[in-house]
């Protein structure tokens, strides 16, 4: 078994590697993509102030008068404690609640210290009921945010068209009726093609991120170990997607309209490019069911909060469980014809 | 001789289609067994049911009495119509990756010599020609040594050259004792293979047994073949019942000599006269009423 396993797997990586304008697109497209967000974002708006603000108690005084200030985008929080985070990673420049005349600011932050001056003036004729705390925190670039949803989603692309348009493709021209004629078991076929995707994946995200990082240089506070097991098991998880989807369908412009059903909703919806907080709570819970969502957020707590296994076993464990559901389905329904 | 794959009532549809209809046959070991037929007949859906690829509405395949199985898998070399082969892989590493499925094989390089695919071992499976391609099919369907080996129309599309090449090819395998199923739409490559044919049409199969027994039992006359050109079709078809096709009037007759005195009364010319044995295709118009390569 293991012999045929390993011929199949021999030979779908000589294919893959041998594919140069393949090969180039998928190490390229990414590399690409990252350069110009580094290059779009990191330079964010710097005229443009952001307070939060805690809701009530500025129909009049100070605080309205603050509120009127024109070049301020005031956010309306419904905490204080939930969205104090946004301030310590200077996503907002100050968190102000008019009811207790409280406001939270980094000290790090140039805009929090042009933001506060404004809000002193405001309370020119009160300055004493005004109470300042401060925070904490370095400042998180978006390319320090996005770069773990740039990466989960190069995967997508690769497990979900790597799998499933390869595997129609043999079903197509008869490479699958072919293998049949031996004592391949389909079993044996779709282990070769996991192990051969999983493992071309791993190795050109690995080179991408290496290559970024040397380059831009991100964030990373937790364990690599941790990052690598996210990663892995995101791509395992996908690529029992393209499996399910690769299982029966036999012309390439049925199996690309399906893919690309499921790889653009999963593009926008999990949160790669944006955070989905404030988005419509129908869209949150739905993110939730996109295996792209949890291989994000995991490798997002890990790079940027130093989150630990215990923190991301939830999306661990939605992942693996998943994966296992979709590889029983997958090989269930599979057809060589 | 023993019987190596039995074959029982086996029916096959494609929707409104019955494609095979309710056939039954039996191949002994180390012989050649043709499927006979035109195209559409039956015999893709028949050897494939029998290749284990496609599976049966009714019916039963057995190899050695057992149902089609892993040893079945291991002794069957199988070579398709048409195969797509995987791209960017070389010749040889298709070879090594096909040797790896099977647990009893032949080498490589024996192969190569003997289908000539040194000149091209090292070359990407897209850049063969039509013979090159069909020799590295031949040569991956006996990578296993078979003991039965399956040849769908091994020779459709080829070169008349290369077509006898495959003919010589397939001879030697026989002798080596393999059991050979062959499908064709050409008589010619039947009657020179196989020891035994079935004739198919509409999915059934109307006359089974050795090439020559069929002949005999159906034809104890010859064809009297003339050019069209030479004898004009009033009397060609009132006066000698003649069939005309590919350019020819066919004179089926017991008695060569009272034909030819019957012809020379009409002042036939003889020049481009032709006399010859009744062979599988005229035994295929006899049973159908058309052609094989219609």
């Amino acid at each position: 078994m293991w012999n045929r396993i390993y011929a199949l797997f021999v030979a779908r990586n000589l294919e893959f590697v041998r594919d140069r304008s393949a090969l180039a697109w998928s190490l390229l497209l990414p590399i690409l993509i990252i350069f110009v967000f580094a290059f779009a974002f990191t330079e964010e708006n710097p005229e443009k102030f952001k307070v939060g603000v805690i809701p009530g108690g500025v129909s009049e005084g100070a605080a309205a008068a603050f509120k009127e200030t024109r070049f301020i985008n005031f956010i309306e929080f419904d905490e204080v404690e939930t969205n104090l985070f946004k301030v310590e990673r200077h996503q907002v420049d100050m968190l102000f609640d008019p009811n207790t005349h409280r406001y939270w600011i980094n000290q790090t932050s140039p805009n929090g210290y042009i933001v506060e001056k404004l809000l002193v003036a405001a309370y020119v004729d009160a300055p004493e009921s005004l109470q300042q705390i401060l925070v904490e925190g370095d400042e998180i670039r978006y390319i320090d945010w996005v770069i773990p949803g740039v990466i989960a989603m190069n995967i997508m692309w690769g497990a979900l068209f790597g799998i499933g348009y390869v595997i129609v493709r043999y079903r197509k021209f008869g490479v699958l009726k072919r293998l049949r004629a031996t004592p391949v078991t389909a079993m044996e076929f779709l282990s070769a093609q996991i192990l051969s995707r999983l493992w071309l994946l791993v190795a050109v995200n690995t080179v991408i991120f290496i290559c970024m990082d040397y380059f831009v240089g991100f964030r990373m506070l937790g364990s690599y170990f941790n990052l690598f097991l996210v990663f892995t098991l995101g791509c395992i998880n996908l690529i029992c997607c393209g499996l399910v989807v690769a299982a029966r369908i036999s012309t390439e412009e049925v199996a690309n309209g399906v893919l690309n059903l499921l790889s653009w909703p999963m593009m926008f919806l999990s949160g790669v490019w944006f955070s989905l907080e404030g988005a419509h709570p129908w869209m949150q819970k739905f993110s939730l069911v996109l295996p792209l969502t949890h291989v994000t957020e995991a490798a997002r707590e890990i790079m940027i909060d130093g989150a630990g296994i215990v923190q991301i076993s939830d999306h661990l464990l939605v992942l693996g469980v998943s994966a296992v559901i979709l590889l029983i389905i997958g090989a269930r329904i599979f057809q060589w014809e | 001789m023993p019987v190596i794959l039995q074959v029982s009532n086996l029916v096959k549809r494609f929707g409104q289609l019955t494609a095979v209809n309710d056939i039954s046959f039996e191949i002994h070991q180390g012989s050649c067994f043709g499927l006979l037929g035109p195209n559409g007949a039956g015999k893709t859906t028949t050897i494939e049911m029998m290749e284990g690829i496609k599976t049966p509405d009714v019916g039963t395949i057995r190899y050695h009495g057992e149902a089609l199985g892993q040893q079945f898998r291991n002794e069957a070399g199988i070579m398709f119509q048409t195969t797509a082969l995987q791209e960017f892989i070389t010749v040889r590493e298709i070879m090594v990756q096909f040797s790896r499925f099977y647990p009893n094989t032949s080498s490589i390089d024996e192969l190569a010599d003997r289908y000539a695919l040194h000149e091209f071992l090292n070359q990407d499976t897209r850049k063969l020609s039509g013979g090159q391609k069909q020799r590295l099919l031949l040569a991956m369907a006996l990578i296993n040594k078979p003991k039965i080996l399956f040849l769908d129309e091994p020779t459709t599309g080829l070169d008349p050259q290369s077509r006898r090449n495959l003919w010589k090819q397939v001879q030697l395998i026989k002798e080596q004792g393999a059991t050979i199923l062959l499908t064709t739409h050409y008589m010619e490559e039947a009657y020179e293979l196989c020891d035994e044919i079935a004739i198919m049409d509409h999915g059934s199969i109307i006359a089974h047994d050795a090439p020559d027994a069929l002949l005999t039992a159906h034809f104890d006359d010859v064809v009297v073949q003339i050019h069209a050109n030479d004898i004009p079709r009033q009397i060609g078809e009132q006066e000698f019942q003649a069939i005309y096709r590919n350019g020819s009037a066919h004179i089926v007759t017991g008695d060569v000599n009272v034909t030819i005195e019957h012809l020379l009364r009409f002042e036939i010319p003889l020049d481009r006269l032709r006399i010859r044995a009744r062979n599988l295709e005229d035994l295929f118009l006899e049973l159908t009423g058309k052609e094989l390569r219609a």
